[in-house]
């Protein structure tokens, strides 16, 4: 069975119902469960608990630093093409924008990399747009060739592969996947991405699946925030992180909570989370699950970003560019970006406003030994 | 007045309290609460740190004549994978001592004893002087003697937990059955438990998230060097065995000595 089928028992306007219903007492609940449920987490995540924010905060924080100690991990994204045959009403790369379009050659990447190496990072995340022609497995498995002696780590997130195009990649020291739903809400989905192969909603929903037969590292989930109703969505992603860690036992899961942020040709959101939802989704997070990643980019401004690593987030970008080339060949042309960052500080900076918070940045949390 | 000393290997540790290197807010709060536990034995990520550098930031502040480097294997999901990081680090790191983690599950971080088990037994023949970190199973850990570890590490509780001994009788039979020293590792939360472990035998304590995140690491270090002493005094001076019932002041047999 894989999630498709399991997600295909649950009805969307129900599950938004209960979340809706639940009461204060329900959060009380939720609040001292010895085992926190996927119920629990519907109640965290409810209206009812906006009132209880300061309490979720201080048990999340107090589950990070077990778990994860006075420490945030630092990556930065690299992006080596915006080229992409998607038509995504939300995205910058999509097809139909008129924008210029590249994709890195082999001495461009190696630019690129000498150039965010020099920033400090050792954890490296590679994005592309979809463009099977000029992006497909073979570029990637050159590309992770061309970075692998730059960086311990190297994620990727770029379009869904089948299980054995990620074995291949994996065997040449891949070590996670980001690959986000956007949406659980599958006719609200079909309406965001209306041409292309991400069109394909259950060939998506299973590439968790496939990744986990594939024996990734680790899978990176997310739903892209502004699209439907966020509450809804968070369940469904929740229980996809669930039925993934029972299934795939050996694999760590990371989350993110990307919020639709200004791109060219881009619609309104349809959804706007404020920050003090967006703290109480991480927090709710961080009570039902200890053990998960948490992660946060240069999406979000600097002063929600100085404190939110204190309260659940574990891994953060920083001096990020979403313009292919943008650390070193093409700097200037930030109109290729896929969005615009709202954390322009650089990556010392960031690094030192974390220190002066009684907390240690780490660059490498990984060796490519381990990569056998 | 000192607790005796104790040998792993050929090594002679005037600490039984051995210390991590995971988790601090900063590498100078790491290396003073490392100096206020006195800790001889102090296990590092290999993940965490760039062998290939001298300058390392970690392995710079753990430079320091009293402190044994224990090189660990977190982040290893196989027997394989374990003994190709063992042997990177121990020519990067130039000692041939390891604590050998092997744990594919990467919530509770609970270890696979079959891989263990098999890595440990490669590792020993490669010359590695092997301290796994296991599940408290005495079967298991018997098992590990006979391949030639020269310690076991049983948990108290899942890692970084902070539980205490919830492993409590298993741990008795492991410290009743080895031959080889027994170092109570992870959910050790609070000095009390390392005391404890120290009370019931056990030949060290290894002691990582307590100190890391306390709001005062290098006090807590203190504290743990204090209740690990106390408790192996303890166990060296013959605690009294506990009783269940008082004893009568009329004893019901005395009769007999009529």
């Amino acid at each position: 069975m894989n999630f498709n089928q399991v997600i295909a028992q649950y009805s969307w306007d129900n599950v938004k119902e209960s979340i809706y219903a639940k009461t204060a007492v329900d959060v009380e609940k939720a609040l001292t469960a010895e085992q926190v449920s996927l119920e629990d987490f519907k109640a965290l995540i409810s209206p009812a608990a906006e009132p209880f924010l300061e309490r979720m905060a201080v048990q999340s924080r107090a589950l990070t630093l077990k778990r994860f100690g006075n420490t945030v991990q630092m990556f930065a994204p690299l992006y080596l093409s915006n080229e992409c045959q998607n038509i995504c009403t939300y995205c910058g790369f999509s097809l139909h924008n008129k924008i210029l379009r590249t994709t890195l050659t082999d001495a461009q990447i190696i630019r690129e990399c000498e150039a965010v190496k020099v920033l400090g990072f050792d954890h490296i995340l590679l994005v592309t747009g979809e463009a099977n022609k000029t992006v497909g497995v073979d570029y990637l498995i050159n590309a992770i060739r061309l970075v692998r002696p730059y960086f311990a780590n190297i994620s990727i997130e770029v379009q869904p592969l089948e299980q054995a195009e990620y074995e291949l990649l994996i065997q040449e020291g891949l070590y996670a996947v980001l690959v986000y739903q956007e949406t659980y809400h599958q006719e609200e989905y079909k309406t965001h991405h209306t041409k292309g192969k991400k069109s394909n909603y259950e060939y998506r929903i299973d590439t968790p699946d496939r990744l986990g037969k594939a024996g990734v590292h680790k899978i990176g989930l997310g739903v892209l925030i502004g699209l439907e109703d966020w509450r809804a969505d968070s369940f469904f992603n929740a229980l996809h992180l669930s039925y993934l860690e029972k299934n795939y036992w050996q694999t760590r899961y990371s989350v993110s909570f990307p919020r639709l942020r200004p791109a060219e040709g881009l619609l309104e959101p349809k959804v706007v989370m404020n920050d003090k939802q967006l703290v109480q989704l991480i927090c709710a997070y961080r009570i039902f699950n200890e053990n998960v990643e948490l992660s946060i980019s240069t999406r979000e401004n600097a002063a929600f970003r100085n404190n939110i690593f204190k309260i659940g987030i574990t891994s953060m970008s920083a001096g990020s560019k979403t313009n292919p080339g943008g650390y070193a060949v093409f700097p200037e042309k930030e109109s290729l970006e896929q969005f615009e960052i709202d954390d322009s500080r650089s990556p010392h900076e960031v690094a030192q406003m974390i220190q002066s918070q009684g907390y240690e940045s780490v660059w490498k949390d990984w060796d490519k030994v381990f990569n056998l | 007045m000192l607790a005796q000393p104790f040998k792993i290997g050929d090594k002679i540790f005037q600490s039984r309290l051995f210390t991590g290197t995971g988790k601090f807010s900063d590498v100078l709060s790491m290396e003073k609460a490392i100096e206020a536990s006195e800790s001889e034995l102090v296990t590092v990520a290999l993940k965490r740190v760039d062998m290939r550098n001298e300058n390392d930031d970690i392995l710079s502040h753990l430079k320091h004549p009293r402190i044994n480097l224990l090189p660990n294997t977190s982040g290893v999901r196989t027997a394989k994978e374990a003994v190709f990081a063992a042997q990177l680090a121990r020519e990067a790191l130039e000692t041939n001592w390891l604590k050998l983690e092997i744990h594919p599950d990467p919530r509770y971080l609970l270890p696979d004893p079959i891989e263990t088990l098999k890595a440990a037994e490669e590792l020993v023949k490669l010359g590695f002087i092997v301290l796994p970190y296991v599940n408290a199973d005495p079967v298991l850990c018997k098992r590990l003697e006979e391949v030639g570890v020269a310690a076991v590490m049983p948990l108290g509780a899942p890692i970084g937990s902070n539980k205490g001994l919830r492993t409590v009788d298993m741990l008795q039979i492991i410290i009743a059955e080895s031959k080889v020293p027994v170092i109570v590792d992870a959910g050790i939360g609070a000095p009390s438990h390392a005391a404890y472990a120290m009370e019931l035998g056990a030949d060290a304590v290894l002691v990582n998230t307590a100190i890391a995140v306390a709001d005062d690491a290098v006090a807590m270090a203190y504290a743990f060097k204090l209740a690990v002493q106390a408790g192996r005094l303890a166990f060296e001076a013959k605690l009294g065995s506990i009783r269940h019932q008082a004893h009568a002041s009329s004893p019901l047999t005395a009769f007999l000595q009529d």
